[in-house]
């Protein structure tokens, strides 16, 4: 038999304010900051009127194109030192690859112990048969946490630039959305019936065999979002809203990035003080094998299709 | 400038000639759309250069299916992982230009770069 908390004791838990302040419900600026409102600045009118005097006359005379001979030739001044620096850099740039070491060739100093080391120990020490996977998701997983971060960072500024945040907005993107283009077009509809299913598909497994082959998350994620992309635009806004919305966006992305940043680390705790992993490499080839990677792979797919549709949903309408 | 290196170096050439069209396209287009379309092309050049960098004549993609660990079978490594990490990069940036540019058509309604100059001159900013 469970007891109910009764709401004063459930709002001083932690859990209470850590899900409030997942859902954006509380500001954490309001009552914590101090904030002084400033005053205006008045200037005395007659200077104002001067200043203003003077400052559109000078603009008459600087923005009438048409008759201003000096905009012209800067105009033409401009465009042909742009071609003359811009064959000057290519030049510079030829003569740059003419001197370098000749192409294709394996004794080139590009080709140095580090990508030695990374392909013939690879295999032992990541348990990735895919090379290049082991390298960017074991070797240098810093280095794809930062990009994931990079991913999520651009989406919240797209959101920031362009969500629909007032009402006026908001029925001014759906008065506009579609406004060139039929709705509920059956060939279309037709054609992501048939093709969003595979589509699916193949991006999950591009994600989940990015250990064994070619793929992984960044390209597995693109896949998934396109496919997500076809989906709203054959069904429109009220079929996907059942399933994802700005808030499953935001879970996704969180638990994604937090699971990726604890798997990760884990393992450079463990690494930097030479315990031994829990985590078996297991049989390379197996789809269950090269221990973290096919779970980091799995949280970067999430936060790329997460953020090439939110990316499109921003652009086409400003909101979910 | 030893013309016979730049013929045997002819792709990295054609890399070089791609960064040059895509600079060329982001001074001399008014347009700020085609701007960031030339910014794409440059990127693009970037990655071309790079993946160049680590190929090696005659070798396979590092991927050792068939148990193969021998460097004398593989390109190198390295060029496509930085490669990865471009293109991630270049996506957000071009997001974020993009949506940049929205907002300044929402206001100005034009995407001449010099017609907004104007403008925003004309506002008195």
């Amino acid at each position: 038999m469970s007891r109910k908390v009764p709401q004063e004791k459930y709002e001083n838990t932690f859990s209470y304010k850590f899900k409030r302040w997942l859902e954006g419900y509380k500001d954490p600026f309001l009552d914590t900051l101090e904030m002084k409102s400033q005053k205006a600045f008045h200037e005395d009118e007659e200077i104002t009127r001067l200043h203003d005097e003077d400052k559109e006359q000078h603009l008459r005379q600087l923005y009438d194109i048409e008759h201003n001979a000096e905009v012209r030739i800067f105009a033409g001044i401009y465009k042909v030192f742009s071609v003359l620096f811009c064959i000057f850099l290519v030049m510079m740039l030829l003569i740059a690859v003419s001197a370098l070491p000749p192409f294709g060739e394996a004794g080139n100093p590009v080709n140095n112990e580090v990508s030695e080391r990374y392909i013939e120990n690879g295999l032992q020490e990541t348990g990735a048969v895919n090379i290049v996977t082991g390298m960017i998701l074991d070797y240098r997983a810093f280095d794809t946490l930062g990009e994931s971060h990079v991913l999520f960072i651009a989406t919240c500024t797209v959101l920031i630039l362009l969500r629909a945040d007032t009402k006026r907005d908001r029925e001014y993107g759906e008065a506009n959305d579609r406004s060139h283009e039929p709705k509920n077009d059956v060939i279309l509809q037709t054609a992501a019936r048939i093709l969003v299913p595979p589509i699916f598909i193949f991006g999950i497994y591009v994600i989940l065999a990015g250990h064994l082959g070619p793929g992984g998350g960044f390209s597995g994620g693109a896949v998934i979002g396109a496919g997500l992309i076809l989906y709203l635009n054959a069904f429109g806004f009220a079929k996907t809203e059942k399933f994802f919305t700005a808030k499953t966006y935001r879970r996704m992305s969180f638990g994604a990035l937090a699971c990726y940043s604890i798997a990760k680390s884990y393992s450079f705790y463990t690494g930097a003080n030479h315990i031994e992993s829990i985590i078996p490499l297991g049989n390379p080839g197996a789809i269950l094998s090269s221990g973290l990677i096919l779970l980091l792979n799995i949280c970067v797919g999430i936060v790329v299709a997460g953020t090439m549709y939110t990316f499109y949903v921003m652009f086409r309408k400003g909101g979910y | 400038m030893n013309v016979n290196h730049l013929l045997h170096n002819y792709p990295e050439a054609v890399a070089v000639i791609l960064f040059g069209i895509g600079f060329s396209n982001l001074l001399l287009q008014k347009n700020l759309i085609k701007k960031i379309v030339g910014l794409n092309i440059m990127d693009t050049a970037t990655y071309l250069f790079l993946a160049l960098k680590g190929y090696i004549d005659g070798r396979k993609a590092p991927v050792a299916a068939d148990g193969i660990q021998n460097v004398e079978a593989y390109i190198n490594p390295i060029p496509s992982g930085l490669v990865l990490t471009g293109i991630v990069v270049s996506v957000s940036v071009t997001a974020l230009m993009l949506s940049l540019t929205i907002r300044l058509y929402r206001r100005y309604h034009t995407l001449d770069l010099d017609k907004i100059s104007i403008l925003l001159r004309k506002e008195g900013k």
